[in-house]
């Protein structure tokens, strides 16, 4: 996709005065929340779940390229093919060359955050193929033209009513007719799609996992669509980034438990499918060649850095759900294929802290990500480590690196700082006194107007705590 | 794309930088991992006799909109699927796998029109063999190969799945290792196509209402067979 993450501050202030956005996002809050919190209820053993997910990813990184040779000689020895691609560029390149091997016209696609990612739909169209999303959320966003919001619920973002004007819009048996039942525009775009998996000549889907034991790529799902996108067409092309290996079936198993609970509160989804190579003897459906492509693009520098853990994201979307700046600007703010709390690490490590570096910030640091997080990802952590990076680099807005400067001036001159605070702190308390608050404060007018600023009560933090004051 | 596949590893060798000593080690950690079948944690839950197991197995179908017949004998399977569908007043054409174990039941006193083969588009109604049930979620294991076409799991928008109660297991680990003891764990003996399917096709992307049967089957409807031949 095109990054615009450099606009964030616009992005958002854009998001905060769209009121169709923020009706749709108060829908979203809480729903895929409670719906974890029951399933995480009923099932005693998921924090344990956890901790055996988190140590099984700590495993195959520290073993990465092992796992990916043992993936690659399995999926060869089960007729498949392995492909490998340094960047979004090579990885673009391979499957249009595919594509163009197989004489390729229209491709079928799952979702796909990788795909999403190398922008391979914009690629493909520029050579002539037609690439269809047949996920409805991607389906409905890719009429829409516009990148998703959400992991796992891309289209989030829209009500029915817009969904409704892009079918009209792009459903021509429809004559500009408005749907205004959910079930009918579901009838209609399962008419739509229908044609367009039985017609597609290769079709394209992502892997939540690459099983090093079988060679298998596995594709977790909740509408069928990514069975018929990789079932159908002659030609299975499946994009993974290098950290979705696994070791074992055992292993993959363990993650699947914490998977679906996290993403969307069921207790599995309703398609968990493992694909190894292309037809065998006497089969009379599924594609005759399989291939996968792993794509590296700047993860292998994660590794041993200070966000290696990052690398442990199964792509469930909790975080997002969880976050309260998410909940309130939605996905696209963060203009990266990556958003919420996830995204605003993952995106600095992929994409450079110097395009990315307003996402960091995006966070009030509450902790919610790492607490609900199903890989035990310390999130806020990395958090920090990227605004220490952004203020190392020069990047922090001058207001903000200049208050900071003349802050620490003084933080690091304890008498002084002791005496200047007693000043202050004594001043703000009389003026303070009648209403017990300030409704505007001189540099803080951003603060102010949304609440009031409570008057401190005349003696420093400090002073109290000299004279054995406990709270 | 060449030497990319070197580069990749190559970076992914020099970030981890193990040394000789570790290196040894780590191939033979994961050999033995990889040979191992390491289980983790299995949910207590499946933890119980196959009486239990089958009460498991049910209620999870149900809770994720599944529908579930118990017949006593593989003979009895042609009627319930053919009572089935005369209920919903679904048409009594099918496709269905060319199984083994399907082609001794009496489908010819049904009165179904029956395909044996993979599904196509226009099939409204398509007949699998599960080679296991998992209690612990209400999960189908369906194993692809020339007796059992994937596409009838996902064309037909009602899918009906035949389930000995003798390949039920508690957890997923067990289901894997039937594949294992069944010959079909590595190479080309695996299936080509391992299907986990936990209920119906659904979505939550318009609006987050969930509806059922957006690209997948509407109805899934499991005949479970109790005789255990």
């Amino acid at each position: 996709m095109e990054r615009s993450a450099r606009a964030f501050t616009h992005n958002a202030h854009k998001a905060l005065a769209d009121d169709v956005l923020q009706d749709n996002l108060v829908k979203l809050k809480g729903n895929f929340l409670v719906r974890r919190e029951r399933a995480r209820d009923s099932l005693p053993e998921f924090d344990v779940l956890r901790d055996e997910a988190k140590a099984i990813k700590d495993h195959t990184l520290a073993h990465l390229d092992l796992y990916l040779e043992a993936f690659e000689a399995q999926v060869t020895a089960t007729g498949g093919q392995v492909h490998w691609a340094r960047d979004a560029a090579e990885a673009r390149a391979i499957v249009l060359e595919i594509c163009r091997a197989e004489g390729a016209r229209t491709v079928t696609k799952g979702k796909s955050m990788i795909a999403e990612e190398i922008a391979l739909n914009p690629y493909l169209e520029a050579h002539g193929i037609e690439p269809v999303e047949t996920d409805l959320g991607e389906y409905i966003i890719q009429l829409a033209n516009e990148p998703p919001s959400h992991i796992i619920a891309p289209a989030i973002h829209k009500n029915r009513q817009q969904v409704a004007e892009l079918f009209a819009d792009n459903h021509a048996h429809l004559d500009g007719r408005l749907l205004d039942d959910i079930d009918d525009m579901l009838a209609d775009a399962r008419k739509v799609l229908r044609e367009r998996f039985l017609k597609a000549d290769i079709g394209i889907t992502g892997a939540n996992f690459m099983v090093a034991e079988t060679g298998q790529t596995i594709i977790v799902t909740n509408e069928g669509n990514g069975d018929l996108t990789q079932l159908l067409p002659r030609v299975h092309i499946a994009l993974a980034s290098i950290e979705k290996a696994v070791p074992s079936l055992e292993d993959v198993t363990t993650i699947l438990r914490v998977l679906a609970r996290s993403a969307t509160g069921q207790e599995m989804a309703s398609y968990t499918t493992f694909s190894a190579g292309g037809r065998r003897d006497g089969e009379t459906d599924g594609p005759e060649a399989f291939h996968v492509v792993i794509v590296d693009n700047g993860r292998s520098a994660m590794l041993g850095s200070e966000v290696q853990d990052m690398l442990r994201c199964i792509r469930c979307g909790c975080c997002l759900n969880a976050c309260p700046v998410y909940g309130k600007l939605g996905g696209h703010v963060y203009g990266t294929t990556y958003s919420g709390p996830m995204g605003s690490v993952l995106s600095p490590s992929l994409f450079g802290i110097d395009e990315m570096h307003h996402l960091p910030n995006a966070s009030t640091l509450c902790g919610r990500c790492e607490d609900v997080c199903p890989m035990r990802i310390p999130i806020p952590r990395m958090l920090r480590y990227w605004r220490e990076r952004e203020t190392e680099r020069g990047l922090a807005p001058s207001t903000a690196r200049w208050g900071l400067n003349l802050w620490s001036a003084f933080a690091s001159r304890p008498t002084l700082y002791r005496r200047l605070m007693r000043i202050g702190v004594g001043v703000l308390g009389r003026l303070g006194r009648r209403h017990g608050g300030f409704a505007n404060l001189p540099l803080a007018g951003g603060w102010t107007r949304a609440r009031e600023m409570p008057a401190p009560e005349g003696q420093t933090f400090q002073d109290r705590w000299q004279r054995g004051e406990r709270p | 794309m060449t030497g990319a596949r070197e580069a990749v590893l190559g970076r992914v060798r020099e970030r981890l930088a193990r040394s000789p000593d570790d290196e040894t080690r780590a191939r033979r950690d994961i050999a033995e991992r990889l040979a191992g079948q390491r289980r983790g944690t299995q949910p207590a839950r499946i933890d119980r006799d196959r009486a239990g197991l089958e009460t498991l197995f049910v209620e999870k179908a149900e809770a994720v909109d599944a529908t579930v017949a118990v017949v006593k004998k593989a003979q009895d399977v042609p009627e319930a699927v053919a009572g089935y569908l005369r209920e919903r007043n679904l048409p009594a054409e099918a496709a269905i796998a060319p199984h083994a174990a399907l082609d001794t039941m009496p489908w010819q006193g049904s009165a179904l029109s029956l395909s044996r083969r993979a599904a196509r588009g226009e099939d409204a109604v398509g007949i699998a063999y599960a080679f296991a049930g998992i209690a612990e979620t209400g999960t189908l294991m369906l194993a692809s190969g020339p007796d059992s076409p994937a596409t009838l799991n996902f064309l037909p928008p009602t899918h009906i799945v035949v389930l000995h109660e003798t390949d039920l297991v508690g957890g997923y680990e067990d289901a894997w290792q039937l594949l294992r003891d069944a010959g079909r764990g590595r190479g080309l003996d695996l299936p080509r196509t391992v299907n986990l399917i936990t209920g119906t096709s659904r979505t939550g992307d318009i609006e987050q209402t969930l509806q059922k049967g957006v690209h997948g089957p509407k109805r899934l409807h499991i005949v479970m067979v109790r005789d255990g031949s």
